[in-house]
């Protein structure tokens, strides 16, 4: 009788799993979603401090996770503050002192303007499943909508977040929430997606409120004004020389 | 009687010499160490009250709990009338204002490119004014290994080993990269007035010094500040004093669920300096009690060795017919003399040792390099009242004890013996 027991309740879990579809099929169709050869977006972050709230509008040129070019529009403050990221070194430029700093390393995972963003987040757009192994483990509904729960592991070392839990919908294979770990498991960021639009074959977040769970204050959203995809980007864009321009 | 007693000791090196130098050096050693332990355990007292946690000092209640991180977002606001009422309800303390802020130092190439950079954990202080009372409290004059103090806005301090690593010089444009109040990106071009070596490591790595209105300006905290600190006139820590100041601050300054409301923190409050001073005085007094016994036991031997190395001379005493209390007297009354003699010769070499260790000390830089504590790289000796008396204790009182020992043999002695004695 006991043996009878385990071998239903294997046959139905190993059913329940059959149900899954692979980890690295669900990231690729995220990826497809989400990445893009190029990206040129406007974007504000509305920074929820401790203290206070403030907005920071910007506009990136990205291509892939190896170049990009940030140019901050608003507040004066920042206002033609810019920032360049050439594989893992950034530099910046502020037109105050007239001077191009280029910081490396660790500094990357700092946060940006004190928002809960940090250089990497904010200037990188890689494809995970060249990053990560994804295993699908459970099902659970966000926002109303049916979402596969999605394990993410690092498949090398050199990496921001050593694993990332997804909840990506079933349907149309956009991530609504995730959780970014560090290699000890410690949760370090969580992200919820919002707005989802149609753009062109691709569904894509507009909102996202990112949460450094290290950081006070009530989190970040960074809403995207305008986005285009695939979009020619000039090659002088992503040199030393477009800082002072 | 004491001028026969005293020509006798003159005359008779071995009942004088020996013994004088015995207690002298056993007086000194006690008196050196006093004060070395006092000036030890001083030091990191001094050090932190005037790099980090003045004698009071009033943050913002979010701030003072998150002080490890300097979270500036978090500073107090309107610092400025803050510091005038305090100004004016305490007199008798000095109140200066103090930001602390991390970055990164940045040196340009000559088309203004990273040449160098390197972590920098900032201080922001008054250094303009010209009473500025900062100056003195950093001992900043002093520290000044090349170039000078900041005379005009934008100018910087910049730890001398900081610099050197990173070849920067006096009158060379460094920037700052840090984060304002709001979080906010801030980048500030300053010109290196000068190297400083504060002789505390935990103060020279990646040191920087700027004047506070240039820091206010470049992380956007008009009539903001990190910390607001107060030191008393005397430049003394008084406990009772400070911790009756910062109660009353306090009870006048509750506001339960106000965040950023001011706190007032005495100095033992603070980074755990309270445990320190009960410890260091615990420690103090243990070790110094332990010292002063050892020494006191060393001393009696020499009292007692004294008196029973002239066990025949007292015996021939007693034989020619001087009175047994006489005897006696005469010992203790010699051991006395020994002992006011070694007191007074071992305090003075003592206090002159512990002088020269208190104006030059001796430098433990090599021995602290990975430090973290506000602990100078000179230790240095510390001159209390105590000093002059302590000596007293093993150099007279355990002098005359082991004489006064020895002595009572005198008492037991048989006239009938005496001669036996003396054949042998």
């Amino acid at each position: 009788m006991k043996k009878l027991f385990i071998a239903v309740f294997l046959l139905m879990s190993a059913a329940a799993h059959a149900d899954y579809p692979a980890g690295s099929a669900v990231l690729k169709k995220v990826d497809e979603n989400m990445t893009s050869e190029t990206r040129v977006v406007t974007s504000k972050m509305i920074i929820h401090s401790r203290r206070d709230t403030r907005r920071v509008e910007s506009k990136s040129w990205t291509q892939g996770d190896r170049r990009a070019y940030t140019e901050y529009l608003a507040p004066p403050r920042e206002q033609g503050t810019k920032m360049l990221k050439l594989e893992d070194r950034l530099w910046l430029y502020s037109p105050a002192t007239d001077r191009i700093i280029q910081i490396s390393g660790h500094m990357l995972r700092q946060s940006v303007m004190g928002s809960d963003l940090s250089y990497e987040d904010m200037m990188e757009d890689p494809r995970l499943s060249e990053i990560y192994d994804a295993n699908v483990t459970g099902r659970e509904i966000i926002d109303g909508r049916s979402c596969w729960v999605v394990r993410l592991t690092a498949k090398k070392a050199d990496v921001a977040y050593h694993s990332r839990t997804m909840w990506v919908d079933r349907e149309r294979y956009v991530p609504h929430r995730e959780e970014r770990y560090a290699k000890s498991g410690k949760l370090l960021k969580k992200i919820d997606l919002k707005d989802f639009r149609r753009i062109d074959s691709r569904w894509f977040p507009m909102r996202m409120v990112f949460k450094d769970v290290l950081k006070t204050g009530g989190g970040t959203e960074f809403v995207m004004e305008s986005i285009e995809f695939d979009v020619p980007i000039p090659g002088h864009l992503f040199s030393k020389a477009a800082l002072r321009r | 009687m004491i001028r026969f007693l005293i020509k006798g000791l003159m005359r008779d090196r071995s009942r004088s010499l020996f013994p004088v130098l015995i207690v002298s050096l056993g007086v000194m050693l006690t008196v050196f160490l006093q004060t070395w332990l006092q000036g030890a355990m001083g030091d990191i007292v001094r050090s932190s009250a005037g790099f980090s946690t003045g004698h009071l000092k009033i943050m913002s209640k979010a701030y003072a709990e998150n002080k490890s991180q300097t979270p500036n977002d978090l500073a107090l606001l309107g610092a400025e009338k803050l510091l005038a009422a305090l100004r004016t309800s305490h007199p008798d303390m000095v109140w200066v204002e103090r930001i602390r802020f991390g970055g990164l130092l940045d040196i340009p190439d000559k088309k203004g490119e990273t040449r160098a950079q390197g972590p920098a954990t900032g201080l922001a202080v008054d250094l303009l004014s010209p009473q500025s009372p900062e100056i003195a409290h950093l001992n900043i004059q002093e520290s000044i290994v090349r170039g000078r103090l900041p005379a005009k806005p934008d100018e910087i301090l910049i730890g001398d080993e900081f610099a050197r690593s990173l070849k920067a010089n006096p009158g060379d444009s460094v920037t700052l990269l840090s984060s304002t109040m709001r979080g906010s990106m801030s980048m500030q071009n300053f010109t290196v007035a000068g190297t400083v070596r504060f002789g505390v490591n935990a103060m020279d790595r990646g040191a920087v010094l700027v004047d506070i209105s240039d820091i206010r300006r470049a992380l956007d905290m008009d009539d903001a500040a990190g910390e607001l600190l107060g030191y008393f006139r005397d430049g003394i820590y008084h406990n009772e004093r400070a911790m009756q100041i910062a109660q009353a601050f306090n009870r006048q300054f509750a506001a339960p669920g106000d965040d950023y409301a001011p706190v007032m923190r005495a100095l033992r409050d603070q980074d755990g300096l309270g445990e320190y001073l009960d410890m260091s005085s615990y420690f103090s007094f243990i070790a110094s009690g332990i010292f002063v016994f050892a020494m006191s036991i060393v001393l009696w031997n020499v009292g007692l060795i004294g008196g029973l190395r002239r066990y025949g001379e007292m015996g021939l005493r007693l034989a020619i017919g001087e009175n047994k209390r006489h005897v006696y007297g005469s010992l203790i009354m010699e051991s006395l003399m020994i002992g006011i003699a070694g007191s007074v010769i071992g305090t003075a070499v003592g206090l002159a040792l512990a002088w020269y260790l208190q104006i030059h000390g001796l430098d433990i830089g090599s021995m602290v390099k990975s430090s973290s504590m506000m602990m100078s790289n000179v230790m240095r000796a510390e001159i209390t009242g105590a000093a002059y008396y302590i000596g007293f204790i093993p150099g007279i009182f355990s002098t005359v004890l082991g004489a006064a020992l020895s002595g009572i043999g005198i008492y037991r002695r048989q006239t009938a013996q005496l001669f036996k004695d003396l054949e042998t």
